[in-house]
């Protein structure tokens, strides 16, 4: 059991981290294993904005092994040496955590692929998301400490997506959780609640295909599904339609990018979700606490149905 | 079975299957006696004055907390109880085996209601998946949506959401009625053993999948038929029931209820008999 929860306001910027945070937070009883945000924040637009990790955070349950932080360190130079290397300019260097890393990019090529695969290419390394706009941040814990740890309540936006983990499938660990990049698609994020049952049998085939995997984790899947979408040619409403037949198992997924907010749910309607929709505010979470967490006024809500697709534009 | 005119009130009660196995459990071991006025309720139950009324703010409460509040009140004679401020929270007025006109100014999250046996429910606002799961008796009104599994594994009483409910609504229901004024997800009646759902909107795909046993009437459009879902002829006495339920539900009064599709099992899945066991005994 995950819980998801997602939001986009059509008029206005708000402080999307701090709501993000509550909606997520009350939803925590679904999982606190871990805890991701995919916030799309107000920049000028004009750099790249790169969330990496050079390690994994081994604290707090985590399934991973322990490493020094000189060679988190060694990591980073070369990585700074990468981005170099490819013609691009840092402009902005943050280390939030020992493992964890925030830098503006002025990179003028539009295709990101070889740019990820390059960084992505030192071991340890994992670009979380690139956009620009979009910033994913995720760790272990519950909404709070994860918002606390990186400052999240700062960030002004318009929409977000995020998620609450119970680790079932793979790992306790950053790269399992959500949200996923949708690679190598500037600004494209998704989170999911569900199991997917035909995960290898797609692996397979988007790996033949030159998609890339970072986790073992079956939501990553959705990710990857929709950016080969989205590479062949297809708008993201037509990727999420097709993802409703292609993708076997139970699941509500959302998607977001730079400009839209997208939610589908399974033919079997197995999983929850609960949809608050009004002129300027879309709210929607595994359950309507997450709402309420934003909106305390008694609202009207309701479940969409199976095979249900929606997207929405800002 | 035994001649009920010349029988005694015990041997009468034994005879209606009010007690004609041996059960376990707290509250059913306790042998029927019409002369013994408590043994018309349940253990531990109130005797509550409908006139007496009260407001409960809930905003700042768990769940536990207001339950346990709800099971005070009773306790202190309060027949009718109004719940403000629910906010969605999960496992609202669950457990209640008492006569009682609850009453919520608000929403309420996942398994609001659950295994309730006798009160009078209405909800001001939506009620999240799994509303009044193993509902006895007694009837909850939503006036708003519902979400999944509007009435799993209902056993009697009514009930009714004026909006549309989410998906396998009525799955494993037992008896009682469901009464949606909107439309029906996927899976409408999934595994029904006994009861009536009545949609007058439209419902998804697998209507009344693999039922065992009850009926569905549909208004609107069905988007597909479940496995061994077969339509039946709507007969004069159930455009009257559906009337009459319309009516006591205070939705669809003039809706046109001939043209309902009524859908029941076909029986070709499972050799299931749909008798109760103390049915099964009176029959044989």
């Amino acid at each position: 059991m995950c819980g998801i929860a997602g939001l986009i306001y059509k008029d206005k910027s708000v402080n999307i981290g701090t709501q993000l945070q509550g909606m997520l937070q009350a939803l925590k009883h679904r999982g606190e294993d871990s805890t991701g945000y995919a916030l799309y924040g107000d920049t000028d637009g004009e750099n790249f904005i790169m969330r990496f990790k050079v390690g994994e955070n081994v604290g707090e349950g985590s399934s991973s092994v322990s490493e020094e932080t000189s060679v988190y360190d060694e990591r980073i130079k070369i990585v700074k040496s990468h981005i170099l290397g490819m013609g691009a300019k840092i402009i902005k260097e943050e280390r939030i955590l020992p493992y964890s890393l925030r830098y503006e990019v002025s990179y003028d090529e539009k295709d990101l692929r070889e740019f990820s695969r390059k960084i992505e290419s030192v071991p340890g390394v994992e670009i979380l998301s690139m956009g620009k706009s979009l910033e994913v941040i995720k760790d272990l814990g519950n909404a709070k400490d994860v918002c606390d740890r990186y400052n999240l309540d700062k960030i002004v936006g318009t929409h977000a997506i995020g998620h609450a983990r119970m680790a079932t499938e793979s790992g306790v660990d950053i790269k399992s959780a959500h949200p996923f990049w949708g690679y190598p698609f500037s600004d494209v994020s998704v989170v999911h609640n569900g199991q997917l049952t035909n995960y290898w049998n797609n692996r397979r085939l988007l790996e033949n295909e030159g998609m890339r995997f970072m986790s073992e984790c079956d939501s990553e899947l959705i990710a990857v599904y929709l950016a080969k979408k989205l590479r062949d040619g297809a708008t993201l409403k037509e990727g999420m339609k097709a993802s409703l037949t292609g993708l076997d198992g139970v699941f509500t997924y959302f998607v977001a990018t730079k400009d839209s907010l997208g939610m589908a749910k399974d033919t079997m309607a197995a999983k929850p979700l609960v949809l608050y929709e009004s002129d300027n505010l879309i709210a929607m979470g595994s359950e309507e606490i997450a709402i309420r967490a934003i909106l305390p006024q008694e609202i009207d809500t309701y479940d969409p149905y199976d095979g249900e697709v929606k997207v929405w534009q800002i | 079975m035994a001649n009920l005119k010349t029988t005694d009130k015990k041997s009468k009660s034994q005879s209606m299957g009010m007690h004609s196995e041996v059960l376990t459990g707290r509250t059913q071991q306790k042998f029927f006696n019409p002369s013994e006025a408590e043994s018309f309720y349940y253990f531990g139950t109130y005797d509550v004055d409908f006139n007496k009324r009260t407001d409960l703010d809930v905003k700042e409460m768990t769940a536990a907390e207001v339950n346990k509040e709800i099971d005070n009140l009773m306790s202190q004679g309060y027949g009718t109880i109004v719940i403000k401020n629910p906010q969605g929270k999960h496992s609202l007025g669950v457990g209640i085996l008492n006569k009682l006109n609850l009453i919520f100014e608000g929403s309420l999250g996942y398994f609001g209601m659950g295994s309730c046996d006798g009160p009078t429910v209405r909800i001001n606002g939506r009620v999240g998946w799994s509303c009044a799961e193993n509902l006895m008796a007694g009837k909850v009104v939503i006036e708003k949506n519902a979400g999944s599994c509007f009435g799993a594994a209902i056993r009697g009483g009514d009930l009714i959401c004026k909006g549309s409910v989410g998906a396998r609504t009525g799955i494993d229901m037992k008896g009682g009625t469901i009464i949606v004024g909107g439309d029906a997800g996927a899976f409408t009646g999934f595994m029904m053993q006994r009861g009536r759902i009545i949609i007058l909107g439209d419902v998804g795909i697998n209507l009344g999948d693999s039922m065992y046993d009850g009926t569905i009437f549909i208004g609107g459009k069905i988007g597909s038929f479940g496995s061994d879902a077969i339509p039946a002829d709507l007969t004069d006495s159930d455009q009257d029931w559906l009337k009459r339920k319309l009516k006591v539900a205070e939705i669809g009064e003039k809706f046109d209820v001939s043209k309902m599709t009524k859908i029941v099992a076909g029986k070709k899945l499972w050799n299931y008999d749909n008798l109760e066991p103390h049915e099964k005994k009176g029959a044989i």
